[in-house]
């Protein structure tokens, strides 16, 4: 059973702390990866625009590299940072890894005046075809992310270690969220891929236990022929997905995610102000529905972070903070660890009917119950 | 010595060890009370005089010699139309065990004769195969342990259900939502399904009893089980009763009952669970329904609407149309108008190499609600035995192909697809059904094994009992003259029916929690399918144990 955390804060704060939160919660994982997602950045030598899509991932080469290079050149990209990362490289147990790539690029100018959706459709192609172009070369280039404001990595090893390899406490780095998972490498073979956080235009989520309904709810989402429907190396890559289903093709609010993955039973729907409606989606959703043991926390590109579980409820995880950071992570003492200066008997653990959302503004939580009016005007 | 000439022996001439089933009679024990002649349905056994020698000794004389004296004892008739089927009644009622049919292990030369007056035989029942089936041979071997704690069956809730009924697209749902369009209506029904079987095939004790059942289950249980009534209409009382929501009617080629069901729609209190179009059977693909004539009473005939004692066979195929997309189109589109589009309208085929065309046809037909599939060993009340035995194709690598053919597109479920024939066959109903379901189906059809398990059906693939067609079903379950079906009470059905479904369900949920699934059927969740057949699990795309 893999750890998670996740922090929130208005004040920037880096991802060594996270790290550390890690670290409290060691039981959880048995050094298999780290997957770290990185938003709202800040960076100690560049004066960030938030519009620049930052490009992150993996060169095992320096061949590679330069692919990336006359790609990115040729796509139209102009190079604004390249963030350096201060290696000790004896820290990381995989010796192919000659670089890792945090960089802040300019759209193409055929992008200036384009509305989001297609910038963010560029975005994801992109990405696909470096992650494509990777894979025709015997893997030497890996991409975990492509958007504005956002960095990824993804290392395999021991969290604290990794940390200490790429010196991510040097406070070069910066960001408003940051979510971490510890792996516990379980059913799937160790690939970088295959690391939480999973991350599709702007959403990410990262999970804790195994989706049994994985093979069904994958051969779905790859039937749908949606761009960047793909990979799955790890079964817990179809919550991202499914978010993304959720909020960017059938442009529902967040709160539908949770009756779309964990429908409550037809005697509670008859109950609901909604319930007529609400049927329909879990009829026509039905493939989506994920059998768990999961807890799935998540990251929207507007800050919102949030947390839901399975129906079964059987991972464990908790939310606490105060106005202006918040934590969610699997065990009492990771939150601990992160905001340590807040009331705990606030702290909240979700029941299955929870979703616990922490809106952009960080003021207080947003604890909706399934059974609370979905806000959905024009449908119901 | 008896001239050769005087004894009548034919070309047809049997001795009964030339029969299928032997009955050994013990003299020692029978008391001659005419129970077991009086039940067995074929006039397979017969009171009659017999002739014993007695010996005269005369010890104080030299002259030897013999006495003869008559007495009373039963007799095997040889002759195909009295043929002992095997079905042990006359063991069941002989209070001194003294009777009782023995499958005959010489070679079984009657099957020579099964055509006489140039009648091929005609038969009830499945395909006489005996043995494993390969729905029988998968395993469900993925099992949640370490990471995934497996659930207890006996404690978690589960959901057990599935749709029947057009499942829309989300898109689709969400923008007819928005702007005022159709939803197609869907039931949440208990995935093993009464499958069809009509009300002229079975015994009106049989069929209220499993209706009986069937409210039963769903009103008190909470378990909602549906039957399909089969072709041949359904009595007018259920018709207009609230009933009928647990009820899928069928209207096949001959149409019959339907005159009443139209007249009924006006004052139907709720509507019926689904509409089934029959277009082919699994057990006889090609054939149309057979009602034969000895089961056509006055309540069936008023009920179809025919005369009396007359053959009913439907034919093959829907006359009025002539193409089956055409037909399958307009037929969905007429009868799902005539409910006024609230109820699941789906055509059923026999399993076959053309399956995937019709489910395609289907795809891009907006009013179709589902595709039934009948394999080859499903089970029917009346059909030439060629047909039962030789034609037909097997249900699993039909559905899992249609099943595959829907997810490449994106659109699995959507037409959910039901599977029937040969499911329980040797009597893993619940895991038969769930390995379909976990190959692409969303719901079973059971009949035969529905038959055998409420009712006690007698019949099985050595071809014992089997007389369906005949009107003669030694349990009155398909027969249709009252002296034979009120030896069954259809409240002792009913209760069965209980027992059967509450088992069901307990067995799903045997076989899902192990697998870590309690929210949703593990509908094409082929990852926890193992077959230890590489031919098979190549084919089915499963995994390949040994
Ligand atoms: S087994 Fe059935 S058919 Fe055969 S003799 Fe007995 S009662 Fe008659
Ligand atoms: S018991 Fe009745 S239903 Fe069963 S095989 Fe015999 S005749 Fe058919």
């Amino acid at each position: 059973m893999c750890r998670l955390a996740l922090k929130t804060a208005n004040e920037p704060f880096s991802p060594y702390e996270v790290i550390q939160a890690m670290e409290a919660m060691q039981e959880g994982y048995d050094g298999s990866g780290l997957g770290l997602l990185l938003r709202g950045m800040e960076f100690e030598d560049f004066k960030y625009n938030p519009r620049f899509p930052i490009l992150s991932g993996i060169a095992h080469s320096k061949k590679a590299e330069q692919r990336m290079d006359e790609f990115m050149d040729e796509r139209g990209y102009e190079l604004k940072y390249d963030h350096r990362f201060t290696m000790r490289p004896e820290l990381i147990e995989a010796k192919d890894r000659y670089r890792y790539f945090l960089r802040a690029y300019r759209m193409p100018v055929e992008f200036k005046d384009k509305p989001q959706e297609e910038r963010e459709r560029e975005l994801l192609l992109t990405r696909l075809a470096l992650r494509k172009l990777g894979e025709d070369n015997n893997n030497d280039l890996t991409v975990f992310s492509f958007y504005p404001d956002v960095a990824m990595i993804k290392e395999v090893g021991w969290p604290l270690e990794i940390g200490n390899a790429l010196s991510l406490w040097d406070g070069q780095i910066k960001s408003r969220v940051c979510m971490a998972q510890g792996r516990q490498n379980t059913n799937y073979g160790i690939n970088l891929y295959a690391c939480h956080p999973f991350f599709i235009e702007g959403i990410a989520t990262m999970t804790n236990g195994e989706n049994t309904a994985f093979v069904p709810i994958k051969d779905w989402l790859l039937g749908k022929n949606i761009p960047g429907y793909i990979g799955y190396q790890s079964d817990s890559e179809v919550f991202a997905h499914i978010l993304h289903y959720t909020l960017k093709q059938l442009k529902l609010p967040l709160e539908a995610y949770k009756h779309i993955i964990t429908p409550l039973s037809s005697k509670e729907l008859e109950k609901h102000p909604q319930g007529e409606f609400l049927k329909g989606l879990r009829n026509v959703c039905r493939r989506l529905v994920i059998d768990g043991p999961n807890a799935v926390i998540g990251t929207l590109p507007d800050e919102t972070c949030m947390l839901v579980m399975d129906q079964k409820k059987l991972r464990p995880a908790t939310v606490g903070g105060r106005d202006g950071a918040w934590a969610i992570a699997s065990e009492i003492c990771g939150v601990d660890a992160l905001v340590p200066d807040r009331d705990p008997s606030l702290d909240f653990q979700p029941m299955r009917e929870h979703t616990v959302i922490i809106p952009p503004h960080r003021k207080e939580l947003t604890i909706w119950s399934q059974h609370n009016q979905l806000p959905l005007p024009q449908a119901a | 010595m008896v001239s050769t000439q005087s004894v009548t022996v034919t070309p047809s001439s049997l001795s009964y060890t030339d029969l299928q089933w032997i009955i050994q009679h013990r003299e020692d024990r029978c008391t001659l009370c005419g129970k077991c002649t009086a039940i067995c349905p074929k006039g397979a056994i017969h009171l009659t005089y017999r002739r014993q020698r007695v010996p005269r000794v005369d010890v104080l004389s030299k002259k030897r010699g013999s006495d003869y004296k008559t007495f009373v004892g039963i007799r095997q008739r040889t002759k195909m139309a009295n043929a002992c089927i095997g079905c042990s009644m006359c063991s069941m009622v002989c209070p001194n065990e003294a009777i009782t049919p023995v499958p005959n292990s010489n070679e079984n030369r009657s099957v020579f004769f099964n055509n006489q007056k140039g009648e091929p035989n005609k038969r009830g029942g499945r395909r006489n195969v005996e043995g494993p089936t390969l729905l029988d041979r998968i395993m469900f071997d993925r099992i949640s342990m370490l990471t995934d704690p497996a659930l207890d069956a006996g404690r978690h809730e589960f959901n057990v259900t599935t749709t029947l009924g057009r499942v829309l697209s989300p898109e689709d749902f969400l923008d007819r939502t928005i702007n005022g369009g159709w939803i197609p209506p869907t039931r949440e029904i208990f995935p093993f399904v009464i499958g069809s079987m009509s009300f002229g095939a079975l015994s009106p004790n049989m069929w209220l009893g499993m209706l009986q059942g069937v409210a039963y289950c769903n009103e008190v249980l909470g378990i909602p089980v549906v039957m399909c009534t089969g072709e041949g209409g359904c009595p007018p009382w259920v018709l207009r009763s609230p009933y009928l929501k647990y009820i899928i009617l069928q209207i096949a080629s001959g149409y019959f009952g339907w005159d009443e069901i139209i007249r009924a729609i006006p004052e139907m209190q709720c509507m019926p669970a689904a509409i089934e179009i029959k277009y082919g059977q699994g057990a006889k693909p090609g054939d149309g329904g057979l009602l034969m004539w000895y089961k056509v009473s006055k309540l069936i005939a008023r009920l179809r609407g025919v005369p009396e004692a007359v053959d009913l066979p439907s034919p093959p195929v829907h006359q009025t149309l002539y193409s089956i997309e055409e037909s399958v189109m307009k037929m969905v589109q007429t009868l799902s108008t005539a409910f006024e589009h609230k109820v699941p309208v789906y055509p059923k085929i026999s399993a076959s190499t053309s399956a995937k065309s019709v489910l395609n046809n289907l795809v891009r037909n907006p009013y179709a609600a589902g595709l039934m599939i009948d394999g080859i060993d499903g089970g029917t009340g009346a059909a030439y035995n060629v047909s039962m035995d030789a034609t037909g194709h097997p249900v699993a690598s039909c559905v899992r192909e249609c099943y595959l053919d829907l997810a490449a597109q994106g659109k699995q479920n959507e037409i959910p697809i039901f599977a029937a024939g040969g499911i329980g066959k040797n009597g893993n109903v619940a895991q038969n059904g769930m390995a379909l379901v976990m190959l692409g189906a969303s719901g079973v059809h059971i009949g035969k094994y529905i038959m055998q398990a409420v009712g006690g059906c007698l019949g099985n693939e050595k071809n014992r009992c089997n007389v369906c067609n005949t009107g003669i079903c030694p349990k009155g379950i398909t027969s249709q003259s009252p002296k034979l079906y009120r030896r069954l009470d259809p409240d002792k059905v009913a209760e069965r029916v209980a027992d059967v479904y509450m088992s069901i369900n307990t067995e799903v949920k045997k076989i899902m929690a192990p697998l870590g699934r309690s929210q949703c059927l593990p509908v094409g969740m082929s990852d926890a399918l193992g077959i230890a057949d590489k031919a098979a699990a190549e084919r089915l795309q499963i995994k390949y144990v040994c």
